[in-house]
């Protein structure tokens, strides 16, 4: 646990915001040559990148079936995707699925650090790499194992539940209207604790103890502490770990295609699974576009306001 | 005596949540050994059937969905490591006009979801006839890489002390020779960390190789596993040696290098 970052655990927005500072002092003197360096990156990355992605908001706004001539509609999709119910479920589907995938995940790994902050722990490297496997593991994988464990028949789940006398309980869990979103929404909770688990440990041990000696010379309790100490001093991991899991349910294709397909019926299909589908599925490459451009702008929202709230904390 | 139950209660909470962890990657092994159509739930097989490994290599063709993994992460980590090399020399230690909007633009990339840009990368890179090529998967992994990848090397060489610079210059060092003989030398852990991540991002994309590839040869491990999925929907022991057959490359990546995976990732790393 004791790797020191190199560079500020921060990204996106925030990483450059706090760049700034460093930026003052120049990094040597001015040099025409900066361009020639930069110029290959910036080829590849405006080609694949940059002009992709004016080229979506371009396309979002027409009505395109990918093959014959397009008509330039206007804002017409985004209104479409306010009015479409199956589209807001598709949003909608993303807020609960955040809940899995992001709040749960920072919940659990905040719980373990609290504890943890308390005792000194030897040994926790071994948990580290254990905690952190599923992040590693294809999504493809990922999406076979479970898929495996959800099985109607003789999945692992309604084995275990047959073995406990819960005949009851079992079901398909992924093929069931009410049951597939959250068990979706779970695989996402298995992939994302061990990564939350593991950035807080680590940053409750680079906490000082001095400042957990003088909480508790001040007579604090453990909640109080949490409160008073901890919690203000994992700020900054707490902020990568929200936006991580936040980005990850948001971008959610991969699972939700191979466990569902987003059904049953529409129960879970995301936005993510939703631009695949319009465009190359159903054919509207238009209205795709759209999600697709609404999709990058929630990802720069969100982005962009864990990041401030994190800093207006410090 | 509450320090030795506050030690018992985390060891105990820890084990419990690298049991959950470890449960379904363990299960999906033990499945993969059993004998065909035995499987029903997680158990310990009776007796060992390493054939299914070689029968779902054979019957999922993964030998070419391998091989077409390997050209392609290999191909995009490559490329991605030496492009953000320089484009992180550049904006780490050097000044000139605009650098910091340019800078911006590349940390723009940090945040675009790929969905995001999927749909005209598929019509564009058709409209040149590059769809369905090992180009298609190259091309824009590397775009995407390059944002992480520029935004890395930047901020390692912005942390490295000028006078290491400074001495290479007093001795006439060029600017290429100072990155190349002076400053990648000492980011080789930055480097690692930074090829490690790019690899498992690539290792594991799908949706790009979904769209992009129709012809079963081009096929990456990933997709190809969904497609064995498909067809093995019922051969759950087949299956899962399949899924073990596609993790096993960015697993064993993961075991000897886990230190440059979890420092890579936990400083926040994204790729669009």
């Amino acid at each position: 646990m004791k790797d020191s970052l190199p560079v500020p655990a921060r990204i996106g927005v925030r990483a450059g915001r706090r760049a700034h500072a460093r930026d003052k002092a120049p990094p040597g003197e001015p040099r025409a040559i900066g361009y020639l360096y930069l110029l290959p990156a910036l080829l590849v990355y405006g080609a694949f990148v940059l002009l992709p992605l004016g080229h979506s908001v371009l396309l979002s706004f027409y009505e395109w079936d990918g093959i014959t001539e397009g008509t330039w509609i206007g804002l017409s999709n985004y209104q479409d995707l306010i009015a479409d119910p199956q589209t807001r479920a598709a949003f909608l589907h993303s807020l609960v699925l955040i809940l899995f995938y992001s709040v749960l995940p920072v919940a659990i790994g905040l719980l373990l650090a609290a504890l943890i902050s308390r005792t000194d722990l030897r040994g926790l490297t071994w948990f580290r790499t254990i905690l952190f496997l599923p992040q590693v593991v294809p999504l493809v994988v990922v999406a076979v194992i479970w898929s495996y464990i959800y099985a109607p028949g003789a999945g692992p789940l309604n084995e275990g539940l047959r073995a406990a006398g819960l005949d009851g309980l079992t079901r398909s869990w992924l093929g069931d209207f009410s049951w597939a979103l959250p068990s979706v929404g779970l695989i996402g909770t298995w992939v994302q604790y061990g990564l939350c688990m593991v950035l807080f440990i680590a940053g409750v041990q680079k906490i000082p103890t001095s400042l957990y000696d003088a909480a508790r010379v001040d007579g604090a309790g453990p909640g109080h502490e949490f409160l008073a100490v901890t919690l203000p001093n994992l700020r900054n991991e707490i902020a990568v770990a929200l936006t991580l899991t936040i980005i990850a349910s948001l971008r959610n294709f991969d699972l939700v295609y191979l466990t569902t397909k987003g059904g049953p019926g529409n129960a879970t299909s995301v936005p993510a699974f939703e631009v695949y589908n319009q465009a190359f599925e159903v054919g509207q490459v238009g209205f795709a576009s759209a999600i697709g451009v609404v999709l990058a702008l929630v990802i720069f929202a969100i982005t962009g306001v864990v990041n401030r709230i994190a800093e207006a904390r410090e | 005596m509450t320090g030795r139950i506050d030690r018992v209660v985390n060891y105990g909470l820890l084990v419990a949540f690298s049991f959950i962890a470890l449960y379904p990657i363990g299960g999906i092994v033990l499945a993969a050994l059993q004998r065909p159509g035995e499987l029903s739930g997680f158990s310990i097989p009776r007796d060992l059937h390493f054939s299914n490994f070689a029968e779902a290599w054979t019957q999922g063709h993964f030998a070419t969905y391998l091989k077409s993994s390997v050209i392609v992460s290999v191909s995009v980590v490559a490329v991605a490591t030496l492009l953000s090399l320089l484009a992180g020399f550049a904006f780490g230690t050097m000044k000139f006009a605009g650098h910091k909007m340019l800078f911006y633009v590349f940390l723009l990339g940090l945040m675009v979801p790929l969905e995001g840009i999927v749909i005209p990368l598929y019509y564009d890179l058709r409209a040149l006839s590059l769809t369905d090529t090992y180009w298609a998967l190259i091309l824009p992994q590397i775009g995407l890489s390059l944002a992480f990848g520029t935004f890395w090397m930047r901020a390692f060489f912005m942390s490295t002390p000028r006078s290491l610079i400074e001495a290479a210059e007093i001795d006439g060092a060029r600017n290429w020779s100072i990155l190349w003989r002076v400053l990648v030398p000492f980011a080789r852990p930055a480097v690692l960390t930074m090829m490690v991540l790019i690899f498992m991002w690539t290792w594991n994309e799908f949706l790009l190789a979904l769209v992009m590839v129709s012809s079963e040869n081009l096929r990456t491990a990933p997709l190809g596993l969904a497609f064995f999925q498909g067809q093995h929907a019922s051969e759950a022991t087949l299956l899962a040696a399949g899924a073990i057959i596609v993790a096993l490359p960015v697993v064993v990546t993961y075991v000897f290098l886990q230190r440059h995976f979890i420092r890579g990732m936990l400083s926040g790393a994204v790729k669009g």
